[in-house]
């Protein structure tokens, strides 16, 4: 398997002695939609400055398609920290701006495909308008537009829904998902598990700038445990024949027990219930989902690192 | 360089002067230099200066290309400078303050082709700063004064075409000065988020420059100061041309801006983009 970013030993210990970014070595899979999550402070963004040549790292190295940040940059279209734009162009001569540095691009193509890209993200009817009038939402779809003007092999976007209301949320992903589909490896960093678990195959899990978990979302699933849940008007009853039933971590509360699953099967559990007279009211076996694993690897959820 | 990859160089020229003639703010700064020679050829005009007036002022009213020259000298003085300073203090150091910088960097544009295209623009607004005076100037002196001979500060005429050529001399001349500002002011525009910032810390060089040079004192090292030679432009207007100032002004101005394209360079290939 083929990595579309692959880096070792990245690690960033900035002028202040902060180390942002720790020995971080990221596998991202070609034609994966990855999920670079972490809260707010943990390194991600500078993580992708170092990828994209923006940053020196201060040891360690990465890569992009198989070759060195400068040379896969043209077949990379990124989102870093935020759309940036000088404010009294409009949204297309904003775009004809980074069209026209693009020593790769061709000038004849580049009206349609501006115009195409703007399509795309739904910013067409403003194109005239000047960036200083647009709205959040609108800012943070020019700045998408701006890595669709041409075909790319690998995005890399930081945060791209954010400050996007719920329709506009839903179409970024749409066309994130739409680009995935096409074949394009899609790095995408943010903070919403929701996100994650949407659109994403992989992922891998930044904390106080170290890569604490990466593969794929069944993979890291499996890595934690699954419960079952037992809901009986005798939860203590209903605990002391699951401990029977060789479950461990048993608890039992009001109206409730639980246990960790193990290698047992659900169904005999629930005979094994029913076996021992237990009046069962409901039971669910509990995979614990991304939130859960996020927790319990950043041990904080969803605070800013420091 | 290919062919192909100069002119992708071209297309990226061509946006970043869209960029520089496209903004209200520097056609306003465009047309107060504008308006300099105007109010020089009004005054005299309306009060003829004496012929022993110093500088081009007592030749104004004789041949109205010496209202070009008049305003020039007033100008270089300080709104040539402050326009100079306010667009390449803002060359590196906008892009960085809007976010814009890490956008471009990613296309990508190479850190060195980035400079380099920042500079040429630079260079271009000078020369089209120095026209704007020069340009304004002789209009409105020809058409208040008329041209005909023009007689040069050794008191040789020439004619009204030869001082022409002797007006373009000159113009490039500060154009050149005015381009080795601008070298300094895209160096400190590497070292700093805030365009304005750095427009003042130029702008605030140029004067020091200018103070230092005239404290007797200080006379060893007024040949290296940035500004000793900008004056000297009069050289041009002797008969035969004189380089006795220019010449080293020139070299100056070279130097100095071979020196600070090369330092922006430096600066600007291993720095973290942070904004």
């Amino acid at each position: 398997m083929s990595l579309a970013v692959s880096s070792e030993g990245l690690t960033k210990r900035f002028r202040s002695g902060q180390v942002a970014v720790n020995a971080v070595g990221l596998a991202v899979p070609a034609g994966s939609v990855y999920g670079f999550l972490g809260p707010n402070g943990s390194g991600k963004t500078t993580t992708i400055r170092m990828l994209l040549g923006l940053i020196e790292p201060t040891a360690g190295s990465s890569n992009l398609l198989g070759t060195t940040s400068f040379a896969a940059l043209p077949d990379v279209g990124s989102l870093v920290e935020g759309p940036a734009f000088h404010l009294y162009l409009s949204g297309r001569d904003n775009l004809r701006r980074l069209d026209a540095a693009d020593r790769h691009a061709d000038p004849a193509t580049a009206a349609a495909r501006i115009d195409e890209a703007l399509d795309r993200v739904g910013l067409l009817a403003a194109a005239r308008k000047r960036y200083r009038a647009y709205s959040l939402g609108m800012r943070q779809r020019l700045a998408l537009a701006g890595t669709l003007l041409r075909p790319r092999k690998l995005l890399i976007l930081d945060e791209p829904t954010n400050g996007l209301d719920p329709q506009g949320t839903r179409e970024v992903r749409s066309i994130i998902s739409g680009l995935a589909a096409e074949g394009t490896t899609v790095m995408l960093s943010t903070h919403l598990l929701s996100e994650v678990e949407q659109i994403c195959t992989h992922a891998g899990v930044m904390h106080l700038g170290k890569l604490v978990a990466q593969g794929s979302l069944p993979a890291l699933r499996a890595g934690s445990e699954t419960r079952v849940r037992v809901e009986t008007s005798h939860p203590a009853e209903a605990g002391r024949c699951l401990e029977a039933l060789g479950l461990k971590d048993v608890s039992s509360a009001d109206g409730e027990a639980r246990g960790l699953l193990g290698d047992l099967a659900p169904e005999d559990i629930v005979a094994g219930l029913v076996r021992a007279g237990v009046p069962v009211r409901g039971f669910a076996v509990e995979r614990p989902g991304l939130e859960e694993l996020f927790v319990h690897l950043t041990g904080e959820g969803f605070d800013v690192s420091g | 360089m290919s062919v192909a990859s100069l002119a992708g160089t071209g297309r990226f020229f061509r946006s970043e002067l869209l960029l520089i003639f496209g903004r209200r703010r520097n056609w306003l700064g465009l047309a107060i230099l504008a308006v300099v020679p105007v109010i020089i050829a009004v005054a005299a005009k309306v009060n003829a200066p004496g012929e022993d007036e110093g500088g081009f002022f007592g030749g104004i009213t004789t041949n109205g290309l010496f209202v070009a020259l008049a305003a020039l000298s007033v100008e270089l003085g300080f709104f040539l400078p402050l326009a100079i300073s306010t667009i390449a203090g803002d060359a590196v150091a906008g892009e960085a303050n809007q976010g814009t910088l890490r956008y471009l960097l990613t296309v990508p544009v190479h850190r060195t082709r980035l400079i380099a295209v920042k500079f040429a623009a630079l260079v271009v607004f000078a020369a089209t700063a120095v026209l704007t005076v020069v340009g304004t100037g002789m209009i409105a002196g020809l058409l208040l004064f008329g041209g005909g001979k023009m007689t040069l500060l050794s008191g040789t005429e020439i004619g009204f075409w030869g001082g022409l050529g002797r007006v373009a001399m000159v113009s490039g001349y500060a154009a050149v000065c005015l381009s080795a500002l601008a070298a300094i002011g895209l160096f400190v525009s590497t070292l700093t988020e805030q365009p304005i910032g750095a427009g003042i810390a130029v702008l605030i060089l140029y004067i020091v420059s200018q103070i230092l040079d005239t404290i007797p004192q200080l006379s060893a090292i007024g040949p290296y100061l940035p500004t000793h030679y900008w004056f000297a432009f009069g050289d041009l207007l002797r008969d035969p041309v004189s380089f006795n100032s220019a010449g080293p002004g020139l070299l100056s101005a070279g130097i100095y801006t071979l020196i600070f394209t090369t330092a922006a360079w430096a600066r600007f290939a291993t720095k973290d983009v942070t904004s």
